[in-house]
């Protein structure tokens, strides 16, 4: 290691991108203990420390660097889960540079601390070391049905645990985690790494009952008259995917990111036919889209062989929503970016495949005045592009199951469920966060939701005050 | 993990399990379906239920053997165990007095029509139903058929019993020699439910098909199952699986549901070997 410089981040050790480009396995390998070490020694210790205030969950970050910089690295995670059951997931996957590290004021004049990177350190620290598991409070013998396994369902169930309620997690597919198991691939968040994660939340006393779908099942009426519990939690998530409704939209080959990636995460289709789902890449492969669910299917694309991989954005790369770590890793991995580009049709071959895609250009207006920039078509830009894959990540509506067989549930106009700052649902004893509340946002906002409303869950079991 | 409680071969490459699911024969109902998953590196398909008893806790499910999925399937034993079953899925059957009904059973279809028959007929509609296979000892579900319809029509494609033909052609010379329905319904190999909607367009009878695409999730995630409805993309899981036989595209329901044929060949071929080597 070089002359320290407070200013300077130790880099992220990673897989180059020729080899990773061949292998589905995880692409940042994490810090070692001299370079957590190094890192932590550049944290200010602020007196007011603003990082706090862009964590979600409210880790006690300056202590807990403290902690790691002192060599005790179990009370340094302990101090974390104190607020994140889940820390090895959001040290890998939390957008940090937009929250906590956002505030770091060696960001105003070098890097900030990488908090997460600090975090991930430690959760796998941990993992390898032995977890401890927190001693619950005396049963209340209270029951909490909670549905969904994803991060926001995890965390309600975790931090209701603790507090001595009795938790049964309804998840619907056959294995628990929501989006980090279905939806992130395995190079960004290895399943063993989530795996590991669940058995914590279930090493805490939770129940996780898998193939359960609530609403078609049980309803939630149900849940709460028949089946003995005293309040829910509705953490469903983001739902059906959404389509552009052009031309030719359902020829084969084009498939929404969420089915594309549930081929490939879930259902292991990277490893067909050993795994017996398949999954069909063709050699030229378009995403349509630029979030994070794009960069994560453009580069599984490119893992299963794609020759060349597209993304196609109808704004400009300053409006791209993905995490700017991941643009750069699908950059680095050969992904081509079509920016200010708009697919307006798709065509395909006598079986029904897709094989060209016909695109309009566009540009950005002038700022308007909340100065967004709308994209506008270039009128007579039209070309084609040939594609024989095409992946349409351009996000999901809300799942309708539950707003469907609840009465009296009160939902926006867009699906979303109507929440209080308590995270209360018109119904008593009902409560929501997470995608199915806000749309679709981060794994750690929907953790947030979590935490809040077990906090609220339990003052009103406690009370019984709604 | 579910037991299987019953198996039988009920025809050549069909097989019929009854699986110990409380959960879900408590709720059940016409029309819906479950999905499934064998085993740890298994595939999630749906198949229809067949039935479904709220007594002894079990549903039953009717498939042939085709792929990977369903040949894993077949092997189990009684008691053996299926590692994953969500359900019940879909939107139920609209079930009501309409008058007079034709239930259409083609195949391992035949199985997917019977609870929905029986519903019917339950429900006071005289029954008409027609049921069809390539050949008779591939014909399932006869007795089952025949104890809630009032009238029983057999086809064999190759004439081996009842008429030859199918089961669409029946339809036609019964809506010719003057039958009037006020409802069709028709499940089977979409081949069979395109004909049979296209033998009802003219006569403007209401008809409606149970969809059966490539499933993933098969609750609203994925988007596989999209299916051209009426000009509408609607998705056969959540919006279905039944819809009006007049407005479904079903060119493009078919090319769907061949997308993955050379992957489906590959993985059966790479099964068997591996099942022939661990024999030897």
């Amino acid at each position: 290691m070089s002359k320290w410089d407070r200013l300077k981040a130790v880099p992220m050790p990673k897989q180059p991108p020729h080899v990773r480009i061949r292998n589905f396995d995880e692409v940042a390998l994490g810090y070692n203990e001299e370079q957590a070490l190094i890192e932590s020694e550049r944290c200010l210790q602020c007196v007011n420390p603003q990082c706090v205030l862009g964590c979600p969950v409210e880790i006690d970050i300056p202590a807990f660097i403290k902690l790691l910089r002192d060599g005790k690295f179990r009370e340094a995670i302990l101090k974390i889960k104190e607020k994140n059951n889940l820390p090895a997931i959001c040290g890998r996957v939390c957008p940090q540079e937009d929250q906590c590290q956002k505030n770091c004021l060696l960001g105003k004049r070098g890097d900030p601390v990488q908090i997460g990177r600090l975090e991930r350190f430690l959760a796998d620290w941990e993992r390898e070391h032995g977890v401890e598991i927190p001693e619950r409070l005396p049963s209340t013998c209270k029951r909490v049905a909670v549905i969904g396994a994803g991060p926001a369902g995890l965390t309600v169930a975790g931090d209701l645990a603790k507090l001595g309620h009795e938790v049964v997690i309804f998840e619907s597919l056959h294995e628990p985690g929501g989006v980090l198991t279905y939806g992130i691939p395995e190079f960004r968040l290895p399943k063993r790494i989530v795996q590991a994660e669940i058995n914590y939340i279930k090493k805490l006393g939770v129940t996780i009952k898998t193939d359960t779908l609530i609403g078609r099942l049980y309803t939630i009426p149900e849940l709460l008259k028949d089946e003995g519990f005293d309040a829910v939690f509705i953490g469903t998530g983001a739902g059906p995917p959404i389509f552009m409704g052009i031309s030719g939209e359902n020829l084969s080959g084009i498939y929404s990111a969420n089915e594309f990636l549930i081929r490939v995460n879930l259902m292991r289709s990277y490893l067909f036919p050993k795994w017996d789902t398949p999954i069909k890449i063709g050699d030229r492969v378009a995403v349509i889209g630029a979030g994070n669910v794009a960069m994560d299917a453009a580069r599984c694309a490119i893992r299963l062989g794609a020759k060349e991989v597209h993304i196609v954005y109808r704004r400009s790369r300053a409006e791209m929503p993905a995490r700017k770590e991941e643009i750069e890793n699908a950059e680095e991995e050969s992904v081509i970016f079509d920016i200010l580009t708009l697919p307006v049709a798709y065509y395909g071959d006598e079986r029904g495949w897709v094989r060209r895609m016909e695109c309009i250009r566009m540009q950005l207006t002038e700022p308007d005045e909340i100065g967004r920039r709308r994209p506008v078509p270039i009128p007579g830009s039209n070309f084609t592009m040939n594609m024989d894959t095409v992946i349409v990540a351009i996000g999901r509506r809300s799942n309708p199951l539950i707003q469907q067989t609840t009465p009296g549930l009160k939902v926006n106009e867009d699906g979303t469920i109507v929440v209080d700052e308590n995270m209360r649902t018109s119904i008593e004893g009902v409560y929501a966060g997470g995608d199915i509340v806000t749309g679709e946002a981060t794994v750690i906002s929907a953790m947030g939701a979590g935490r809040k409303a077990a906090k609220s869950i339990h003052e009103y079991l406690m009370r019984k005050k709604y | 993990m579910y037991k299987i409680v019953e198996k039988r071969e009920i025809a050549p490459r069909i097989k019929f399990l009854k699986v110990f699911v409380p959960e879900i024969a408590k709720k059940a109902q016409p029309g819906q379906f479950v999905i499934l998953r064998v085993d740890e590196r298994g595939e999630r398909f749906p198949l229809t239920l067949a039935d479904w008893n709220k007594e002894d806790g079990t549903i039953t499910l009717v498939f042939l053997e085709v792929g990977v999925s369903t040949r894993k399937l077949g092997e189990l034993g009684k008691n053996g165990v299926i590692l994953d079953i969500l359900g019940p899925l879909g939107n139920p059957t609209e079930v009501r007095n309409y008058g007079v009904v034709c239930v259409v059973g083609g195949g391992v279809g035949i199985a997917a029509a019977y609870p929905i028959a029986r519903a019917l007929k339950e429900a006071g509609n005289k029954v008409v139903s027609i049921i069809g296979a390539r050949t008779a000892e591939l014909l399932i579900f006869e007795e089952e058929m025949m104890r809630f319809s009032d009238e029983f029509y057999v086809s064999t494609d190759d004439g081996t019993k009842g008429y030859k033909g199918f089961v669409s052609d029946v339809l036609k010379i019964l809506i010719k020699k003057g039958h009037r329905f006020d409802l069709i319904y028709a499940v089977g190999p979409a081949v069979m439910m395109r004909a049979v909607a296209e033998v009802t367009r003219p006569y403007k009878v209401k008809t409606v098909v149970s969809l059966n695409p490539i499933m993933v999730d098969g609750m609203g995630m994925c988007g596989a199952c999209r299916v051209t409805v009426g000009g509408k993309t609607r998705f056969a899981c959540v919006d279905g699986p039944e819809f009006d036989a007049h407005d479904v595209d079903f060119g493009e329901l078919i090319r769907r549901q061949m997308a993955f044929l050379s992957e489906e060949k590959m993985a059966l071929e790479c099964w068997e070997a591996n099942k022939r080597s661990k024999e030897a």
